[in-house]
């Protein structure tokens, strides 16, 4: 292994997030390519243009091309981060809830069906309001609250019926009330490094729904919450959903793979960015990771 | 100045110091979502529409 490995950065989008993350690279002066995810291609049968990289940063906006890239460059035996089994882990909403469910971390209560008739009977298990989400979605696409009978009959009919065979794998949630915000902490490796509070009065947080960034203390209770969290999908670098529970307490409610930090990173003051790129040289250096 | 145009709405943009390769700008004159596709010389074409599976 050379003293300064070779990274390549694979995305869809130049965000301030990869700007950040290319600027790092720069800064600690890391020979690097920037692989936009519209133009490249893979011939499964000759890895060899790939085996130049010691590892590989996946920024793909798109779930399904990070993915299959990572299964792809896993395959190959090239060091990514995240890995395709995280990925895997953090992108399905099922896959999440399951390796929560086998670590013990706690989550909301979470019903799966695959009928619209089986759903509408977990619903009413849990009662009103509940919670229809997609099992692949991000930036609070397509979330549903179910207030009553009524909306919960007319949302299952229009997803079984207008939507793509995954939108009839129901995911339902118990609905929380959350005191206004959620957590996010910024897991790297083994380390929870900061949190942020994010604030909206609406029931979707979500910073790309309007959701606004705020400072959070990051308790060990937290710390140790969220570092069991990342391990139970196979750790990396990952953001951490945290919804506190006005009985239960913290309930980890998703995981992210390939996080965003625009908010994070100027509210906490900590460079996200940094870190994760200081945790790629290390993955790369086969230090880190799997 | 490094200037190119709207694709949208023909107004003239401007493309800060810093701009990268594929980075998203926004038309401060329609609001419409653009992406850098050449800096020299400047360029931007409409940005692809949000898929199912975009997220983090």
């Amino acid at each position: 292994m050379s003293k300064n490995p070779t990274i390549g950065v694979l995305y869809s989008r130049v965000r301030v997030e990869e700007k950040w993350i290319f600027a790092a690279l720069e800064q600690r002066g890391v020979d690097y390519d920037r692989l936009d995810d519209r133009k490249i291609h893979f011939d499964l049968c000759n890895p060899e243009p790939w085996l130049k990289y010691d590892a590989i940063l996946e920024r793909s906006i798109s779930y399904a091309r990070g993915l299959y890239a990572l299964r792809t460059l896993n395959a190959w035996g090239i060091p990514t981060v995240n890995t395709a089994t995280v990925s895997e882990a953090c992108g399905d909403k099922i896959a999440t809830s399951t390796a929560l469910s086998k670590a013990n971390v706690p989550q909301p209560c979470t019903l799966v069906a695959f009928t619209p008739e089986s759903a509408q009977e977990a619903i009413e298990t849990l009662g009103y309001p509940a919670v229809l989400k997609p099992v692949v979605g991000s930036w609070g696409r397509l979330l549903a609250k179910i207030n009553d009978r009524d909306a919960a009959e007319a949302i299952l009919e229009h997803k079984a019926v207008l939507g793509s065979y995954q939108h009839s794998i129901f995911y339902i949630q118990e609905f929380i009330e959350k005191p206004g915000r959620d957590i996010r902490v910024f897991v790297v490796g083994d380390r929870a490094v900061t949190a942020i509070y994010r604030k909206s009065p609406h029931w979707i947080t979500n910073t790309s729904r309007g959701g606004v960034g705020e400072i959070c203390p990051l308790t060990s209770e937290l710390e140790t919450l969220c570092r069991e969290a990342a391990r139970a999908v196979g750790g990396g670098v990952l953001a951490v959903d945290v919804i506190e529970h006005p009985e239960r307490g913290y309930l980890v409610n998703e995981i992210n793979h390939t996080l965003e930090f625009n908010t994070a990173q100027p509210t906490s003051g900590v460079d996200i960015a940094g870190m994760i790129v200081d945790y790629l040289i290390e993955v790369a250096k086969g230090k880190k990771g799997d | 100045m490094s200037t190119t145009t709207c694709p949208e709405c023909m107004a003239e943009i401007e493309l800060e110091t810093g701009t990268e390769l594929n980075e998203i700008i926004v038309c401060p004159d329609c609001g419409v979502d653009l992406e850098v596709i050449s800096l020299n010389p400047p360029e931007v074409e409409l940005a692809p529409m949000e898929e199912e599976d975009w997220g983090e």
